[in-house]
Parts: C-alpha cells; structure tokens; sequence
C-alpha cells in the first residue's frame, strides 16, 4: 500500500484541538504520515508548510467560526504558492449553509460533529491517491 | 451513632459553633416529606482513627467532606454564569441590567485576540474581535465596559491567562478613576498559564516567562489588592482536552504546587497568598466517579499542603473550587439529552462539595446557548438546590464502601501521576518534553476511540440514534463591531501622550529585561498612557519570545 | 510531458531552489519511484561539495528544535540557505508516523530559505538513512549552505542517522539526559561537539560534572541558552570552524565517503530485501538448504558473485 504524506493545520486564534489531534491520530492508525501545524497557524504558513512538506492533502480545523474566512484564504495561498493540486478537506463546527459555499471555494470535503473517523479517513484516502496519480 | 464522642464535641464546640454563630443556617429545621428531620452529618457508629485520618469532619483537615461545617445548609454555592458580549458597551449594558436584577458578581469573557495579546487591528485577529467575548485593546475599553458599575461593590470574575497582568492593571486604574483603591477590589483573574500549554492555548510567553509574571501579580496583590484572588487553578480545560478525571486532578494539582513553590522562592509568604489560591474543575457525567474526585481532591490538597510546605493555617490547606460542567459531553444529536447530561453533572458537582457551579445550555455543544436554554441550565442548580434535598445534609455519599474506596484510589493514582512529573522534573519540564500533554492525548485517543467502535456507548450519538438532521446554527457577527473596534482604537492611539507612551513602554522594556523587577508598576502606568494590550504584550513578546508549543 | 522532459524540468526548478521541486523530488526518491536515482544523479555535484551536514540529536525535550531554531536564524542572518530535516519513528504496527517538529521550526515558515522537510523512519532499519541522505543532497543541490538534520532520541538509529551527517552534535540539557549516563565515558568518540543547553537552569553544572572531567575540561563542549540564543552564535562559530578544521585535512571526505558507504549498504539492503521477498513469494527458494541461516549464505553467496567487482 501506498504511504500518503498529510499535514493537519489548525488556521485562526482557538486553540482547541483535541479534534484536530484525534483525526491526526487515527490517519497515523490508518497508515498515513501525518504532519500536524500546531494551533494558530495563518493560511500562509499552513500552505508553505503543505508545499514544503510535498503533502498529498491538507486538512483544516476550526472551531470558532473562522473557517468561513479562513479555510478559503489557505486554497488562495496554495494558489499563490504554486499548489493548487493538493486538495483540501476541513472540519469543525461549521454550519449547513456554510458547506456548499466552502465545497465552490473549493475545499474537496467538510466534516461536521458526528462524522464517524472512517469516513474522514476513507475521505482522505481517496484525495490522496487521486493526487498521487496526477504527480510526475 | 456515638454523639458524645469526643471528638465530635470537640468539632462541634469549636468549628461548628463558631460558623453557626456567624453564619446561621438557611432553615431552621430541614426535614423530609413528612417531617423527618434531616440530619447535618452523618456519621459512622464509631469515630475511629482511620475515619478522622481519612474523613474527618467537614470545615477541618484533611478536608475530605468539604471546606466549611455546615456546607450547603448555611448557604448555597455561587451559581455564577460565564458569559461574553462583542463590545465593551453592550456589555455594560448587560452588566447593569444583571446587577439591577440583584447580581453581586460579573463574569467577563474576552475574545481571543484580546486572551492572545493582539490588539483589534493585529491581522492575527482579523475575523475574531468580539467573537467570544469583548474586545478590550485600551484602557478606553475597559472604562466603558465599567461605566458606572462600582467596583468597590462587586466582585469581578476574569477568564484571562497570559495578558493576566494587563486586564487587571487596567481593572486597577479605573477602579482609581472613580475613587475605588485597590485594596478594595474583588474578583479573580484566572491567570493559570500552565494549563494553556496543555489544555487551552492562548499562552503566548514561554512557561518561565509566564510564571514570572504570575508569581509578580501575586506579590503586587499580597500587598496592595489583598481582595483579589490572583489564580483560578484550572482543571476544567485538562478534562476538556482529554484527559482522565484522575489526570485531570494530578495536573491541576501539580500546576498548583510550581505556583506555590514559585511564589515561595520569590520570597512570599505562604499563609499570604496560599488562600488566594482558587481551583476551577469540570464536572463530567460518571456520577460517582465526579463526586469522588471532587472529595478526593480536596484532601491530597491538604495533605501536599501539609507535608511539602508545613502549612497549619486552615485557609492555606482548604481547596476551595468552582465547577462547570463538561462541554465535550454536550452532543449535538437530540440537544435535549444534554439537559439531563447537566443534571447529572451539576449534581455530581454538588455531592462532591463545589463552591461555585456554572451549568451548560443544552444548546452549547455548536454554538452560544439562547436565552431560554441559559435559564433552563440556571434551573437545573435551582432544582438541584430546592428541590433534590442533596443539598441539606452535608457530604452526603460519605461512607459509601465504593465512594470511599473511589475516593482512595483516585488520591493515591493522582499522587503517583504528580510524583512522576515531579520525577521527570517537575511541572514546567513535563510541559516541554510533552510528558503531561501526551497524557492527555492519549487518553482523550482512547476514549475517542471507544466512542468510535461502540465500546462506549453515547445516547444519540452511537445508539438510540433518531432520524434528525444535526444542523449547526448559523452565529453571524456583525462585521461592523469589528470596523467599530479598530477605529476606536485608532482614535486612542491619535489622541494620546505619544511621548509618554514612548517613555512607558521603553521603561516595560527595561524592567522585563531585569529579573528583579517586578513588572506590575511598568504595566500600570504603561495602562495609565493609554499603550494598548498589543504594544505592552508586543514589549514583553521581544524580551520573553514567544512559545510555539509542541504537536504530540 | 515525457518522464525525460519532466525529469529536466524538475532539476532545473529544483537547482533553482524552487520549494515544490525541491520537496517533489524527495518524495520521489523516498517513494522509490522510477525517477528515483535519475534525479539523485543529475544533482550538481559541486553544491554538494560545499554544502555542509549537521546532525542533532538527543532526548525529548533537551531542546533540540529550539537550538535548531535558533541557528537557523543565525545563517540566515549571514544570508545562507538553510536546510532542516526532523526525523520521527513510524509506527511499526500501521507504517503511520505523527511528525511535529514543524512546530518549532514555524518562525521560518514564511523564509523561503529555510527548506524543512519532516521525514518518518518508515520502520525500514536503515531505510531513513538512505532516505534522508538522498533528501540532504537534494536540499544541497537547492542551494541549502548548511542542512541540520534532526531526530529525537539517543539511541543507537538515532545515532545512525545523526552520523550521516559530516558533524555530529549531542544535546543534552538538566533533567534531560540521564539516559546518557551509561555511555559518558565514550560520548566524545561518537559525537563532535556536545550541547548542555538551558545552561542556566540548576543542575547544567551537575550534568556537566556527571558527565565526567574529561568530558567536562573538553573544549567540544559547549553551553547554551536556547530559547534565548545565548551562546547558540558561537556554538555555530564553533561548528563552522570545525567545519573548516576537517576540510584543510582529509578527514572530512572520509567522513563523506564514510556515511556514503553506509548509505550504500542501506540501499543494497532496502533493495535486496524486497527482491528477495518478491522472489520467495514466488516460491524460488525451493533449491536451497533446510535451514534458513545456510540458505541465506547460498543466498549472498548467489548475489555478490557476480556483483563484487568493485574496489574494497
């Protein structure tokens, strides 16, 4: 089996990331190589960092309600930063209407309370191969 | 039961009787339906050495049944609601309104840029002003969020960690500015920086710095606001993270005895600061286990305060707690179910002796509650007060064979985990090798993963589901609070002393520099010049640098 | 576009110091793919040459990453390119890894000049040394001056990895470092320079005597303040003139040629074994003796026949 690179970055000012860390636990349980940002990252650093690290998916978490603004502002600083091609999948408490307009932003998947941990996992498995097959 | 026992007399005699003289009880009888009285204590048929070792009695080391004689029978605890506004004036307005309705104390939420040290207009704080709580950038701020509320009267409450010092300088300064000293302000700062490292995140200097700002805010304290509790010694948001209620003790306890011991070194004295000391716990929804805790705590306490510092003073060893309920229980699926979450919770807080209790709305799980379920949570203590009887008698699971035995194990698990970070070289150290952070990771793992496979079963969530669609509300901030707030701040910034500001904040810099200083007079007359909280804590940022914490 | 074509397309952007190709190029060596050794080889060797490798290690929570940080900020003062690689274990049951030393490492995030690669075990013994000596050389042929390679712990891979390295530097700090006590006689036969940081807390100085007098008197033994970069400038001072003692001698190819072998051997392995695996799953071991320690000699024996024509 293939090993997938992720990184897990945790954009805006809360600092609660116990989800963040279950999720990154349970893709390391699962066989991925998981790279975790820490807590208060800008969507710059989150996107370098995924650039740096050559990763096959981002995932983002947010509990405080920033992900409208921000989970956006991290697809703009993949674009800017030449990596457009790695998807990214983000979760939190993010409400209905919020999905459809993350999902045209671009972000590929959006979890929400409740989401069992093997469909975020099977979610990021298949970003990654797709991305995998599309790299040189 | 043995009521001539010696030493029940010799209780009653002297700590009963003093605090019914002073403090007489809410009723004259408590009784049953039907008249049974209502006994105040309990008591085993015979009070050997082991029950006064172990137990004792209530308002009398070690403490186990609880801080004061009577407990709840003399008076309730403290229902005290946490709750944040987006300015400083819509919360003055909400302030009054509750103070008018008979409040005697405020509970103030800040936003994050404000807990981070940003000001408003810090692009680090872009899309969070007033979020979560106010937005307090200067002492402007803080005079509007305590406009005419008199500040010799009222006690406040403030959840601020690192900028600790700031919040409560400014608090400082306009309690001046309407002729109120500092010796005769009240309230608590929560100030408890190390469980940021592993709980809560808003640290911004790293641990040796923050104790050091801690440990000043107690001597300025001991000495000029001796009203003030200085520290909220928090467990709550260990639990939060993760952790184990065991975990959650020894950590918190563990934090305890490093501000203790820094405070020491510092040259305080111990019988000073120590009954300024205040715990804040979560209460989590294994009912007895809770209650144990609660108990078990209480005791270790004492002892750790006995043995490491020879304390004697009753005020020095007594525990004293406030307690909410857990947040990470709450479920989105059937938000009704989390009434009765609460219920259980608040009772277990209640059995267990706690001197404060927030309750959680059953809406809290995804966003801030509504008004209705805010009063229904407030409810739930009442009826829990009034109603359930468990507050008239005092400690009453004691001598429960699986309470005692809950109690025992809990103590003695707890005091090995703090043996162990005092063996891996104490609290601090454990914070940077992420040995205490590890902990509560893997156990917050565990327990996510028994949810996960079923083992655990959680109603509506993994079971008993029901057809529904979890949708989370919708909580728009009106962006104009946030354009309100930066131009204000631009305003204060235009209007001031800009010499003085120079001068104020080139002398912080100074006296950061130099570990003797204590830094509560720079930040003071810095708070005076109208500096904001970005540029004092951006001064204290270049000397101390900043934590970047760690991942596992 | 043809692998040809990409393959020179990505060396060019990669010699130009281009984040993307520089981070694509080590994940398809670490991956083993088919452009693998190509890319290895069209590395331009003379970056290679003046490029100098650090490696760091030691226990958790010495401080490793901040005095990583902290020299990094250093070079880029003096305007360097600067490479770090942090290695974590991979977990031997799921090949999963949690890799979390970006952390520290985030006061550079932004710096373009600042190349961070983390890089799990992969539970091969000796596989990340092959892997993470590929990506040192990439990261040379960037433009990385100095690249820092990192790893937790001071066990016997760890060393490995950190021996790759042209210098090789232990960190060790008060609390922090008990475990090294059963090899303090020899810690200076297997690191160059050794780090007491956080100096000044109690009990750097009952470390430094712990450590014994030799170790103690030695002027390979530095202290510093991490987190307050105090004596981390001369530390690197201290490295660099090493840097420039082992090159006037031939020490310093030895060194090179030394961790080459080793990354040699690594690869023989890595590459043997999944021969081999791929051949047994294909029943070829039918001919060989009963007992698997002879018919893994019959084994070597068949391979390096025909294969040892190399000077020794």
């Amino acid at each position: 089996m293939e090993l997938y690179r992720i990184l897990i970055g945790k954009p805006g000012l809360d600092g609660h990331d116990r989800g963040a860390k279950f999720i990154a636990r349970a893709l390391r349980d699962a066989g991925f190589e998981v790279i975790y940002t820490g807590i208060r990252r800008t969507p710059d650093e989150i996107a370098a960092s995924a650039v740096q690290e050559d990763v096959a998916a981002v995932g983002l978490s947010s509990m405080s309600g920033a992900h409208a603004r921000l989970f956006p502002a991290v697809l703009e600083a993949l674009d800017k930063a030449g990596a457009k091609d790695i998807p990214v999948l983000g979760g939190g408490i993010i409400p209905a209407e919020d999905i459809p307009r993350l999902k045209k932003a671009g972000i590929s998947s959006v979890f929400t309370p409740g989401t069992p941990v093997d469909t975020i996992i099977n979610a990021f498995r298949e970003a990654c191969c797709q991305h995998h097959q599309q790299r040189c | 039961m043995s009521k001539q026992d010696p030493a029940l007399q010799e209780w009653q005699d002297n700590e009963l009787a003093r605090t019914l003289a002073r403090f007489p009880e809410r009723k004259e009888a408590f009784t049953c339906h039907g008249g049974r009285p209502v006994e105040r204590l309990a008591l085993p048929k015979e009070i050997d050495e082991a029950y006064q070792d172990k137990l004792g009695f209530p308002g009398r080391y070690p403490y186990t049944r609880g801080v004061q004689p009577t407990m709840y029978r003399g008076r309730l605890w403290t229902m005290r609601q946490y709750a944040g506004f987006s300015t400083a004036a819509a919360s003055n307005e909400r302030y009054r309104y509750l103070l008018d309705q008979g409040q005697t104390g405020l509970s103030v939420a800040f936003d994050l840029p404000t807990q981070i040290g940003y000001d408003s207009d810090d692009p680090m704080a872009l899309g969070e002003v007033g979020k979560v709580g106010v937005a307090i950038d200067t002492l402007a701020d803080m005079e509007i969020l305590f406009d005419q509320i008199p500040l010799d009267k009222i006690s406040t409450s403030m959840t601020i960690n690192s900028p600790a010092m700031v919040l409560l300088a400014m608090y400082i300064v306009v309690a001046e500015k309407q002729g109120v000293k500092a010796e005769q302000i009240m309230g608590t700062i929560q100030n408890d920086l190390l469980k940021e490292y592993v709980a809560r995140g808003t640290y911004i200097f790293p641990p040796r710095a923050s104790l050091r700002l801690i440990t000043n805010i107690f001597q300025w304290c001991s000495a000029n606001a001796p009203r003030f509790n200085t520290i909220s010694i928090s467990g709550y948001h260990i639990r939060e993270a993760g952790s184990t209620a065991t975990q959650e003790v020894a950590f918190t306890l563990a934090n305890g005895l490093t501000y203790v011991q820094t405070a020491l070194d510092a040259g305080l004295d111990l019988d000073v600061f120590a009954p300024r000391l205040a715990f804040f716990f979560n209460a989590s929804s294994n009912l007895l286990e809770e209650a144990a805790k609660f108990r078990a705590a209480r005791r270790l306490w004492a002892r750790l305060m006995k043995e490491r510092f020879q304390a004697e003073k009753p005020s020095t060893m007594m525990l004293r707690f406030h307690t909410q309920t857990a947040g990470n229980t709450l479920t989105a699926q059937q938000v009704d179910n989390n009434i009765v979450r609460v219920t259980i919770q608040a009772l277990a807080a209640v059995l267990g002796g706690t001197q404060s209790l927030h309750t959680n709305s059953r809406d809290e799980a995804l966003s801030l509650p509504t008004e209705d379920s805010v009063r229904t949570a407030l409810r739930t203590q009442q009826i829990i007060a009034h109603e359930s009887g468990v507050a008239d008698t005092v400690d009453p699971l004691a001598g429960s064979w699986y309470i005692e035995e809950l109690t025992d194990a809990i103590e003695q698990e707890a005091l090995d985990l703090i043996n162990q970070v005092d063996e891996f070289g104490g609290v601090v150290a454990c914070i940077e090798n992420g040995f205490i952070a590890g902990q509560i990771e893997d156990a917050a793992y565990q327990y996510q993963q028994q949810i996960e496979s079923g083992e655990r079963v959680i109603v509506g969530v993994n079971e008993f589901q029901v057809d529904e669609d979890v949708e989370v509300p919708v909580m728009r901030l009106d962006p104009a609070v946030e354009d309100e707030q930066v131009r204000q701040l631009k305003q204060v910034k235009a209007e001031r002393d800009q010499e003085a500001v120079r001068q104020c904040l080139a002398d912080l810099e100074n006296a950061a520099r130099s570990d003797s200083a204590n830094l509560m007079k720079p930040v003071l007359a810095a708070v005076r010049a109208y500096c904001s909280l970005g540029e004092i804590c951006g001064v204290l940022r270049g000397v101390f640098g900043e934590y970047r914490g760690r991942a596992w | 576009m043809q692998p040809a074509q990409l393959l020179e397309q990505l060396l060019e952007r990669l010699h130009r110091g281009d984040s993307r190709s520089v981070a694509r190029a080590i994940s398809l060596v670490e991956d083993q793919t088919e452009l693998g050794p190509a890319i290895m080889q069209g590395l331009d060797q003379q970056r290679l040459d003046t490029a100098l490798t650090v490696g760091i290690t030691g226990p958790p929570g010495a401080g490793k990453s901040t005095l990583t940080s902290a020299l990094v900020h250093h070079l880029r003062e003096q305007g360097l390119r600067v490479g770090i690689i942090a290695v974590d274990p991979s977990s031997s049951l799921t090949q999963g890894a949690l890799l979390g030393d970006r952390i520290r490492m985030m006061d550079h995030a932004l710096d373009r000049d600042v190349v961070v690669r983390s890089m799990a075990t992969r539970g091969r013994l000796g596989g990340v040394c092959a892997s993470a000596g590929a990506a040192m050389r990439i990261m040379a042929a960037s433009g990385c001056r100095i690249i820092l390679i990192e790893t937790v712990g001071i066990g016997q891979s760890e060393m490995d990895i950190a021996s790759l390295a042209d210098i090789t530097l232990l960190v060790l700090a008060p609390g922090f470092g008990d475990d090294i006590q059963a090899m303090k006689a020899g810690i200076l036969e297997v690191v160059d320079l050794l780090v007491i940081n956080k100096a000044d807390m109690p009990g750097s100085r009952k470390l430094l005597l712990d450590l014994g007098r030799e170790t103690a008197n030695s002027d390979r033994v530095l202290e510093t303040v991490a987190s307050e970069r105090q004596g981390t400038e001369t530390l690197l001072e201290r490295i660099l003139a090493f840097e420039t003692e082992l090159r006037q001698e031939e020490e310093f190819k030895q060194r090179r040629q030394r961790s080459l072998n080793k990354e040699t051997v690594d690869w023989s392995i890595e590459l043997i074994r999944a021969r081999l695996t791929d051949l047994v799953d294909n029943e070829f071991l039918t001919g060989l003796d009963q007992d698997p320690r002879a018919a893994a000699e019959q084994v070597l024996s068949d391979v390096l026949r025909n294969s040892l024509t190399f000077q020794r």
